[in-house]
């Protein structure tokens, strides 16, 4: 009698995946874990691998995308360089993401002073641009993929952080929430089992994005040789190398160009996807 | 700040162990954020007073219904009681324990036995969370049953209210307002509580779905033997599910006395005006005449005196200086006004 | 009774997403006579809402109008072009709604929300604008009107901001108002400000009005004649009177049974069950799952409207048994 529904919206990942774009950002972003995991699987040579004889080949069956300045496969090298370049955006995007949520969390919960504090330190960071305060904080630390690490989690949680806090100031007054407390459920039942699973929607949406910024963040500071050390292949850094070459040999440049670019937008349709099935997933 | 005195409801000899809530001189003001110029010139803090010496007791087994206008308090009464606000002044006794003035631990302990209904029905689940995740863990928390029972015992509070087990892996979005409504009073039934105070429960349901929750508070309510704090704006609402009635006006009661005799001949000018401001379902009976003119006034500026004055078509000099007291009339009736109807 | 100045024949808007089509008016027809309020009454989603915004075609962008007509004083307004209709909204048709708080613009001072609402061929100079705008504030009852001109809406209070919604709403002299819930979000002695506000200003700017609300009361103090709404169609319709003194379909009963009425102690009577999803509605007619008084024939044919007495339709199989039907005013007597 009581038990007519409406007609539960289509959450199955099966419709979400009905949508070309979201296939597309699938397949590119499988196709990236599996070069960075069997990297072996696609070449057979060695990214370090120097050969004088063959230096600055044009790309051929035996050299894919040819052979750079010292000789090396570059077709090898961009192969090799997914898994430093995965990391980068992976890596870098994990921990302001959990950090920043568990701080946004706080801070929009107890609100008072903690947020007061928060909001300040906010408001100065995000006056000046994301890349100029890595470079900075790079330049302190010294060059080194680790350092790019920190550089961008020194920052980076703080765009986390100011999601979640605007979603937990909204939940915060629920009816639901109230009903908690007057359960009389403590605080850390509240904000971790009632508050976060509603509050971190857009925090994991703009994580997606998030890889792609750390991603090309990580690229650029080693285009500028603040980043992997040498001979690390990695595809800013191959950019960086090539760009001394880009008259006689163009494909050193271009190839790890063109893969950063479409892991960005792998990973970016992927995200959208992911946008989709939060939004209707339990509502 | 003078208080009310405190006067039994009950018209029976005063029997202390029946009391289930006491509220005892409540007062609730929330100060408003000043602006740097008005510190700096130190002007005294503005409050929007929502609570102004609140009194009143609810014995064991009784539905007492708390109405007025927005603005009145009686949802802040209501959050002061389960104590999701601090008093600014004042004391709740809870089963003729103080309330207000324990320890956190003990407070959770008590929590169980005191529960509350929402009005809105779309936010008063978590929309991540199932239906059987919910009481599952109020029940957890309150150790109510062991876990062996724990399955057996929500299928006994989903059928409770209406609903059937099948329903208890669905999440709140694939639920319609009514049976939301439901599955907050099966949480709310879940810790075994003795007091349930229900926020506008049907005010944000449609009027056949209205009715069905309401017989279904009623069957509860008796089944259980449940104390329970109706509120609503809906006067006719509460006729039907209420004993007694309080009806308040800008953060104090005006007139208490049983719902029957209250509807049948107010003794309060405000109390009057709320009864005939009801639209009447007789298409003949219309009138040209608004059963009051104005407005209420603004929270943060009570009038002096007696609040309902500037409105009051029996206002009197001395109405505009001193507010009147709560009294206990002979027929168990109480009032706060110089100038009563009868 | 006197002409008619609306006529709405047929009228089907249906709201259109990817997985289903929802019938939210579903052939609605009926007539709004000059200086009467007329009442569309129903619970939520009956598509009382939806056939007034259908009026003056302001429905979402996922509605369409399918079929039907609405013709106003000669014109049919479903032919009209976007300029054409334009013209309509405001100064001849003009519509009210339940959330002033959210209907009037914050960052405009009221005097400027009234004077938008002069049209460029009113011709009226600026000391005409202000004038007419004091009027009509007057008119509303809204004190102190001068200062309340240059004021912003979070200056008003709840029911003022609804008497300036009315004056803004009246300011090119419509001939016809659409009310849609306009008393719902209000404390009753307001409501009952509003509802004798509107009923004076109908009488004395000889003006239609139709009023949207779930509200039997309310429809019971303010309307001429009333249409009953169920699933997207119309299920009763009669002269105020009749409905409530001679109630002949089964869900214009059971609505008046469900209400907690003054002076009823006993049980409240519910209507089982929960409103049909409009998407997929099942056949014979939608009240029938949910009917005391339902037969086979009720689950697979669709009634059509019967005139049971000049100006008294009803869609029903079953009127040999609503005959027995009690009024329940009987039991509203005093108080």
């Amino acid at each position: 009698m009581n038990n007519t529904f409406k007609k539960r919206k289509k959450t199955n990942l099966k419709y979400i995946f009905k949508n070309p774009p979201v296939i597309i950002g699938l397949l590119i972003v499988t196709i990236v874990f599996l070069l960075a995991f069997f990297p072996t699987l696609f070449t057979k040579y060695n990214p370090n691998a120097l050969s004088p004889s063959e230096v600055l080949k044009h790309p051929s069956k035996l050299h894919l995308f040819g052979t750079d300045n010292f000789g090396r496969d570059v077709f090898a090298r961009v192969i090799w360089g997914t898994r430093v370049d995965l990391q980068l955006g992976i890596f870098s995007m994990i921990i302001p993401l959990i950090a920043g949520s568990f701080i946004g969390l706080i801070t929009g919960y107890y609100g008072k002073w903690i947020d007061m504090l928060f909001m300040r330190i906010l408001d100065i960071t995000m006056a000046f641009p994301f890349t100029v305060l890595v470079i900075t904080i790079m330049s302190i630390l010294g060059q080194g993929i680790k350092n790019v690490y920190f550089a961008i989690w020194i920052i980076g949680w703080m765009v986390f952080a100011r999601l979640v806090r605007a979603e937990v100031i909204i939940i915060k007054n629920s009816e639901y929430i109230q009903a908690a407390r007057i359960a009389g459920f403590n605080d850390r039942k509240i904000i971790f089992r009632h508050i976060l699973p509603n509050a971190i929607s857009p925090a994991v949406v703009y994580a997606t994005s998030y890889i792609v910024i750390c991603m090309l963040t990580g690229a650029s500071m080693s285009f500028l040789g603040l980043g992997v050390e040498p001979p690390t292949p990695e595809w800013g850094a191959l950019m960086s190398e090539g760009r001394s070459y880009i008259q006689i040999a163009p494909w050193m440049t271009i190839y790890p160009g063109i893969f950063l670019a479409a892991t960005g937008i792998g990973f970016s349709l992927l995200g959208d996807g992911i946008t989709d099935f939060l939004r209707t997933k339990g509502r | 700040m003078k208080g009310d005195e405190i006067i039994n409801m009950n018209n029976s000899s005063r029997d202390v162990d029946n009391v289930v809530i006491e509220v005892k001189d409540l007062y609730k003001w929330f100060p408003l954020k000043q602006s740097i110029l008005e510190y700096a010139m130190k002007r005294p803090k503005k409050y929007v007073k929502a609570v102004n010496g609140v009194s009143f007791k609810i014995n064991k087994g009784c539905t007492v219904g708390l109405v007025g206008e927005s603005g009145c308090g009686k949802s802040t009464i209501a959050r002061c009681i389960v104590r999701l606000y601090d008093l600014t002044e004042g004391s709740i006794f809870f089963n003729n324990k103080n309330f207000t003035d324990i320890s956190s631990e003990q407070l959770r302990l008590e929590r169980a036995k005191m529960q509350m209904i929402f009005q809105d029905p779309y936010s008063s689940l978590n929309p991540r969370m199932s239906v059987y995740e919910t009481i599952e863990e109020m029940l957890k928390f309150h150790n109510v049953v062991s876990k062996d029972k724990i399955h057996d015992r929500i299928k006994d509070l989903l059928e409770m209210t209406g609903l059937s087990m099948d329903v208890a892996d669905r999440f709140p979005g694939e639920f319609s307002g009514g049976q939301r409504q439901r599955i907050g009073i099966a949480r709310s039934l879940s810790s075994n509580p003795e007091f349930l105070i229900a926020d506008e429960p049907v005010s944000a349901l449609d009027v056949s779905i209205q009715a069905q929750i309401l017989n279904l508070l009623v069957d509860l309510k008796e089944k259980f033997n449940l104390t329970v704090l109706f509120i609503s704006h809906d006067l006719n609402v509460v006729k039907h599910i209420a004993e007694r009635i309080v009806v308040m006006y800008l953060g104090s009661i005006v007139e208490m006395g049983d719902t029957a005799d209250v509807f049948e001949n107010p003794y309060h000018p405000y109390t009057e005006v709320l009864l005939n401001a009801i639209p009447d379902l007789n298409p003949e009976k219309r009138t040209l005449e608004y059963v009051i003119e104005g407005e209420l006034p603004s929270p943060t500026d009570l009038p002096k005196g007696c609040k309902f004055h500037p409105r009051c078509s029996r206002c009197q000099n001395i109405c505009k200086k001193i507010n009147p007291d709560l009294k206990i009339l002979k027929c168990g009736r109480q009032i706060a006004c110089h100038f009563p109807l009868k | 009774m006197g002409k008619t100045i609306l006529k709405v024949e047929n009228l089907k808007t249906y709201f259109y997403s990817k997985e289903e089509t929802v019938k939210a008016v579903d052939g609605v027809s009926f007539e709004v006579y000059e200086g009467e309020t007329f009442g569309l009454v129903g619970e939520s989603g009956c598509g009382k809402s939806a056939t007034c915004r259908s009026i003056l075609q302001l429905i979402k962008s996922q509605g369409k109008i399918i079929g039907g007509n609405i013709i106003y004083k000669d014109i049919n307004l479903l032919n009209l072009n976007k300029s054409e209709m334009s013209k309509i909204r405001g100064r001849e048709i003009s519509m009210i709604f339940q959330e002033p708080m959210t209907s009037l613009n914050p960052i405009l001072k009221i005097k400027k929300q009234i004077f938008d609402g002069f049209y460029k061929e009113m011709k009226l100079t600026n000391k005409e604008k202000e004038l007419r705008a004091l009027e009509l504030l007057k008119l509303v009852k809204i004190p102190s009107p001068i200062q309340r001109l240059e004021e912003y809406s979070h200056q008003f209070s709840g029911g003022m901001r609804q008497r300036a919604m009315i004056a803004i709403s009246l300011a090119a002299k419509p001939k016809l108002l659409l009310a849609d819930e306009p008393t719902t979000a209000l404390d009753v002695t307001i409501q009952d400000q509003i509802i004798k506000l509107i009923n004076g200003l109908k009488k004395e700017l000889k003006m239609s009005v139709i009023l949207v609300t779930h509200d039997l009361a309310v429809i019971a103090q303010m309307c001429d004649r009333v249409a009953v709404m169920y699933a997207g169609k119309i299920v009763e319709m009669s002269d105020i009177k009749s409905i409530f003194s001679k109630p002949r379909h089964p869900y214009t009963y059971a609505l008046m049974n469900a209400l907690p009425s003054k002076n009823k102690r006993k049980k409240l009577e519910p209507i089982e069950g929960t409103p049909p999803n409009l998407a997929c509605l099942p056949n014979g007619c939608s009240f029938a799952p949910r009917c005391k008084i339902a037969e086979k024939i009720c689950l697979e044919k669709e009634p059509e409207l019967y005139e049971l007495e000049p100006g008294h339709v009803i869609r029903c199989h079953m009127l040999h048994k609503t005959s027995a039907y009690k009024s329940i005013i009987e039991s509203s007597n005093e108080r």
